[in-house]
């Protein structure tokens, strides 16, 4: 079998052993998010400091497309700004684990990696607006978010 | 093959689109067939033949089109009595699937006859279509859903529904008659025998059991009995609802519209005959006509020799999965329980990434939660991988489900 595109060496070893994997108590940011056709499921969890990600982690059930992109997710955000978070983009993440080419070849795979991001985007608008009461941070990440997929 | 009537080889030229390549041009494995079963030619033959040449709104028109499409669509009525031995054909109701049926009985009869307090009993095992009526049901109503639990091998723990009509509380149980999941076949005999005795009407969801097996529904003697016929070689977008005419007569209608009025005034309508009054608007004439194709084909086969391929193909797929290391198979493990679904998990990859590496050897299996969320609780499991098959399947498609499972053991190195 040629070079898996998708089950590379690194997606594989994520996926055995996730990045920040675990749980926050009372964490500024919660997002539980899900995919209801195939079943990955997971909860993100971030504590935020002087407007940056000083803590973040995961917890959930999902194939190893999920499993590696929420790991290097939270491995990309922890320390950075409010507004690094609110800009970080899908290419950024999945360029990280060289899967950009699912956007072109599996629309149903792509939701699997880009579920986390999915919760972050979300997480990060509800943030804004329930905690901070600034619905103009907030900007339009809930549609971003919405339209990733 | 066990009949001669029943050539797999001649069987599988009917179906054009197993012939074709997929994924640089492997051989297509199909085994989603408890998604939906692929089409004979004969089917859509049919379904071309009527837009080509009688393509017309049935029932009300006088001219030779209207008449030609209006005795072609009752004539499936007809046939699926025969087929499943229904003695009354205004017992019928067409509609899209099996889903829009249960939905039918829920809004229809359930908001006449289920009231505050009283108990729907369905089962851990069923597919989210005989579950969420029930629970819409349930909350307009103020009513309680109860389940029936299942046992480790997958079965109905039949002692449970005793204890839940105990309470004189029981309406309704909606049950399916094969488990899409498990493959389980239900006793349904003996539900049907301590539902009549306690007062509890019953529904049974046949979308995975009429396409497999023999349904003899006058014998069953149940009270709503709903499948789809996509599941059964015939065309999406039509299902049969089986009512009861008595339940039937005294139900409101489900949709208002066209065909199934009588009389439309200002401000009162009255209802046209059964099986009328249930079928709003232009019906899905094109695929009805499809779907009798069907029921001739597996006629032509025998529900017994469909019957009889499937247990032969489970137990040898059951015996070579058994060498298989690191596979842990949900569900009954006896082929003459189950109908032709294999639900599995391969050790501790996830089903997505299972189907994913194997769909590059051209098998198409399905993996997730088959809508059946509240099972894959009870399994412990956020997801399973599943083989199903039907009339067309081989054992050497099985073996290459099989060996495939070794890419998968590689890519993840186990």
């Amino acid at each position: 079998m040629s070079a898996d595109p998708i089950y590379t060496e690194m997606i594989i070893e994520y996926s055995r052993n996730p990045s920040n994997f675990g749980k926050i108590d009372e964490p500024h940011i919660h997002r539980h998010d899900s995919n209801p056709l195939c079943g990955d499921s997971i909860d993100l969890y971030i504590n935020i400091d002087e407007n940056k990600v000083s803590n973040v982690k995961f917890d959930g059930k999902g194939c190893a497309i999920c499993m590696a992109c929420t790991s290097v997710l939270t491995e990309m955000i922890q320390g950075k700004t409010l507004d690094e978070v609110k800009n970080f983009q899908k290419d950024e993440l999945l360029g990280e684990l060289g899967l950009e080419h699912l956007i072109k070849t599996s629309p149903v795979r792509i939701k699997c990696a880009l579920l986390s991001l999915k919760a972050l985007k979300h997480g990060i608008y509800t943030f804004f607006v329930e905690k901070m009461n600034d619905t103009e941070s907030a900007g339009n990440l809930k549609e971003e978010a919405s339209s990733l997929y | 093959m066990q009949s001669t009537s029943y050539s797999l080889e001649n069987i599988r030229k009917d179906f054009p689109v197993l012939a074709r390549k997929v994924r640089d041009e492997k051989d297509l494995v199909y085994l989603d067939n408890a998604a939906t079963t692929q089409k004979p030619i004969h089917v859509i033959d049919a379904i071309s033949d009527y837009y080509k040449n009688h393509n017309s709104n049935i029932h009300r028109a006088v001219h030779a089109l209207a008449e030609e499409s209006t005795e072609a669509f009752e004539a499936v009525r007809d046939k699926i009595a025969k087929f499943l031995n229904i003695k009354d054909r205004q017992e019928i109701i067409f509609v899209r699937g099996t889903t829009e049926a249960i939905n039918l009985v829920s809004y229809s009869w359930g908001r006449e006859n289920v009231k505050k307090g009283d108990i729907v009993v369905t089962t851990e095992y069923e597919h989210h279509s005989n579950i969420v009526p029930w629970q819409l049901l349930a909350q307009e109503v103020g009513a309680e859903i109860k389940y029936i639990d299942i046992d480790e091998n997958g079965e109905l723990i039949l002692e449970q529904l005793d204890d839940h009509l105990a309470t004189g509380k029981v309406k309704l149980v909606a049950v399916s008659h094969v488990s899409n999941v498990l493959g389980t076949i239900t006793d349904v005999n003996r539900i049907i025998t301590k539902c009549k005795d306690a007062g509890a009407k019953i529904l049974i969801d046949g979308a995975q059991a009429v396409p497999h097996m023999k349904v003899d529904i006058d014998s069953l003697d149940c009270d709503f009995y709903a499948f789809s016929g996509h599941k059964m070689l015939g065309p999406t977008g039509v299902g049969i609802l089986w009512a009861k005419k008595e339940h039937l007569e005294k139900m409101q209608p489900f949709h208002g519209g066209g065909d199934m009025i009588r009389e439309v005034h200002k401000y009162e309508t009255t209802w046209n005959d059964l099986p009328y009054k249930f079928e709003a608007g232009t019906p899905n004439i094109a695929d009805v006509i499809g779907f009798a194709a069907a029921i001739d084909y597996l006629s032509n086969i025998g529900m017994d020799n469909v019957r009889a391929h499937e247990i032969e193909l489970t137990a040898y797929a059951l015996e070579k999965m058994k060498n298989v290391k690191g596979l842990t198979i949900y569900g009954p493990k006896d082929p003459q329980k189950a109908s032709g679904v294999i639900s599995f998990n391969f050790n501790d990859v996830h089903p997505h990434d299972v189907a994913t590496i194997i769909d590059k050897n051209g098998v198409a299996i399905r993996s997730g939660h088959h809508c059946a969320q509240v099972l894959m609780e009870k399994l412990n499991v956020a997801a399973t991988n599943r083989a199903s098959f039907y009339i067309y399947t081989t054992k050497e498609e099985v073996d290459v489900l099989i060996n495939s499972l070794e890419d998968v053991a590689r890519v993840f190195k186990l």
